[in-house]
């Protein structure tokens, strides 16, 4: 079992943040992982890139060298990272985002996790969230109980609840495959 | 055991704790500031202290400080502040005072780029400070690595009362990997003088073969000086050319007569190996993907892997390299230790593959370049 996973967004929307908590989940599930992240020197609004690696063995390089997952929060992490592709790649975008050209092949799951975090969940924050469950949904990287201890490693005392309503309506979410 | 998901600035906090770390003072500049936050938060846990100061040049001399009062110091910088340290640094290793200084290096010269790794200061951490000195420096290339090799550096500056300098790099400082911590660690404290030799106390006197000198905690009541001018025994400055000789000597051969204690190294897929892949660091890991997929083409490529950087672990390269027929240096720089190797390679080719923008060297690049060696 290998996957090499990149979440892309802006500085702020929680992607590093979305990647560890990835990371910490297949650690506590008995895998290895290693997590990483590219962003610039701003602290918001910037392009930010992170990429969890999990494995059942020894992970030698630490990053993504042919993703297996893709997620774009926003277009321009979008069209700066569904540019050269393995056809195998599944691709999970937010529903905000116009579908890049040249993903014929690819597996393109739209789904509308900003909507979500800001309607549904009620802070727009949340997103990571709602993310990190829509993408266990895809994935199957853990039963949500471990997603959950994995969230409760990162989050204030006090906002485990939203952070669960996050975390469910991120699992709930099925959206149109292209 | 169970592992833990801990980033590599965090396990050198770990590590430094561990290993006796009760002081740390710096000025946070990225990728390094995690290791300042960490500290801030884990000192006070353990009775330490932690002091944000006003600049690199003021935490380095504090550090020198806290140590000379008996306290295991560190601090921690990247490239910029790293320069800033260089004339402390040099006084340490005169005064003969242990500590630990922690370079997470980032590309380029200057303020270079914050966010991006970098090997460059390889040959700074050997020569960033004045005149001749020894320096140890150590360079891990896992989270886990650089938890246990920090315990290391305080064991190496406590036993031959040294700065060291433990050079990480962006892609292990700031990269996350499940690690085991384990506490089965030995811990080495730097020797105490007993009360008895309070009465005519000279330190500094190299005599009977003794290199490395036994300081007392500044404050116990023994009267020494500690300086950066080279001194005699009792630690005051002295012109005396025989002297201040035989101290530079000591200074020099503690490390140079302890280098097979000091020197460590891996040798990876090494005894077949026809082609020798000589990096270190986060850069190992670029190699090591590399190599597991240039032998399942059959080629016979292996790993040589300085873990202790200075002094260069020269015995245990020219026996690992004994019977290639090339060497691929790789590093994360304009080509620093490729000069240690071309130096001790001496009929071997010594191929080079460098990296100065910024990006992170991938297996894919080192593949390619054996491939066309």
């Amino acid at each position: 079992m290998k996957e090499e996973i990149r979440l892309a967004g802006s500085g702020g929307q929680g992607v590093i943040l979305a990647s560890i908590i990835l990371a910490d989940a297949a650690v506590l599930s008995g895998n290895n992982a290693t997590q990483s992240q590219a962003y610039g020197p701003e602290a918001r609004g910037g392009a930010c890139k992170a990429e969890v690696v999990i494995s059942d063995e020894r992970i030698r390089f630490g990053k993504v060298l042919k993703p297996s997952f893709l997620l774009a929060l926003n277009q321009k992490a979008a069209d700066t990272f569904a540019k050269d592709l393995p056809k195998e790649t599944i691709v999970m975008l937010d529903e905000s985002i116009k579908t890049p050209e040249g993903l014929t092949e690819n597996t393109v799951i739209r789904l509308p996790i900003l909507e979500t975090a800001k309607e549904k969940v009620g802070k727009a924050f949340t997103a990571n969230i709602v993310a990190v469950g829509a993408i266990n949904n895809v994935l199957h990287l853990c039963d949500n109980e471990t997603l959950f201890e994995a969230v409760k490693l990162h989050i204030p005392k006090g906002t485990e609840e939203i952070n669960l309503k996050a975390l469910s309506e991120g699992e709930k979410l099925r959206g149109s495959n292209e | 055991m169970t592992k833990v998901l801990m980033q590599g600035n965090e396990a050198c906090v770990k590590g430094a704790i561990a290993a006796g770390m009760r002081f740390f003072a710096g000025y946070p500049i990225t990728p390094s500031t995690e290791i300042a936050e960490g500290s801030a938060v884990e000192l006070p846990k353990v009775g330490g202290k932690f002091i944000q100061m006003e600049d690199e040049l003021a935490s380095m001399a504090a550090v020198i400080g806290a140590s000379a009062a008996g306290v295991k110091s560190m601090t921690a910088t990247s490239g910029p502040g790293f320069s800033l340290k260089q004339e402390n640094i040099g006084y340490a290793s005169e005064a003969e005072i242990p500590c630990v200084i922690v370079d997470v290096q980032r590309t380029g010269p200057s303020t270079g780029m914050a966010t991006s790794p970098s090997q460059g200061d390889v040959m700074q951490a050997r020569w960033g400070t004045h005149g001749d000195h020894p320096i140890i420096a150590l360079s891990p290339s896992s989270v886990e690595e650089t938890y246990r090799l920090v315990i290391r550096a305080f064991n190496l500056s406590e036993k031959y009362m040294t700065p060291v300098i433990f050079l990480m790099d962006e892609i292990i400082g700031h990269m996350r990997e499940g690690v085991e911590i384990s506490n089965d660690i030995e811990v080495i404290d730097r020797k105490m003088p007993s009360e008895d030799q309070k009465e005519n106390y000279r330190p500094y006197d190299c005599a009977d073969g003794e290199l490395v000198p036994v300081l007392a905690p500044m404050g116990k009541g023994f009267y020494y000086n500690i300086t950066g001018l080279l001194h005699g025994g009792d630690g005051f400055p002295t012109n005396d050319n025989e002297v201040t000789g035989r101290q530079v000597l000591c200074l020099m051969k503690k490390i140079e007569d302890n280098r097979a204690d000091i020197c460590q190294s891996e040798s990876q897929d090494m005894d077949d190996a026809e082609i020798a892949i000589v990096c270190y660091g986060g850069t190992a890991r670029s190699a090591d993907e590399a190599i597991f997929q240039l032998r399942e083409k059959g080629i016979k490529v292996g790993m040589f892997r300085p873990i202790t950087i200075w002094p260069f672990p020269e015995e245990d390269f020219l026996k690992a390299t004994k019977n290639v027929k090339k060497i691929l240096v790789v590093e994360h720089n304009y080509g620093q230790i490729l000069l240690e190797v071309q130096r001790l390679a001496k009929n071997l080719p010594v191929e080079f593959l460098g990296c100065i923008n910024g990006k992170t060297i991938s297996p894919d690049e080192i593949i390619a370049k054996v491939e066309e060696l």
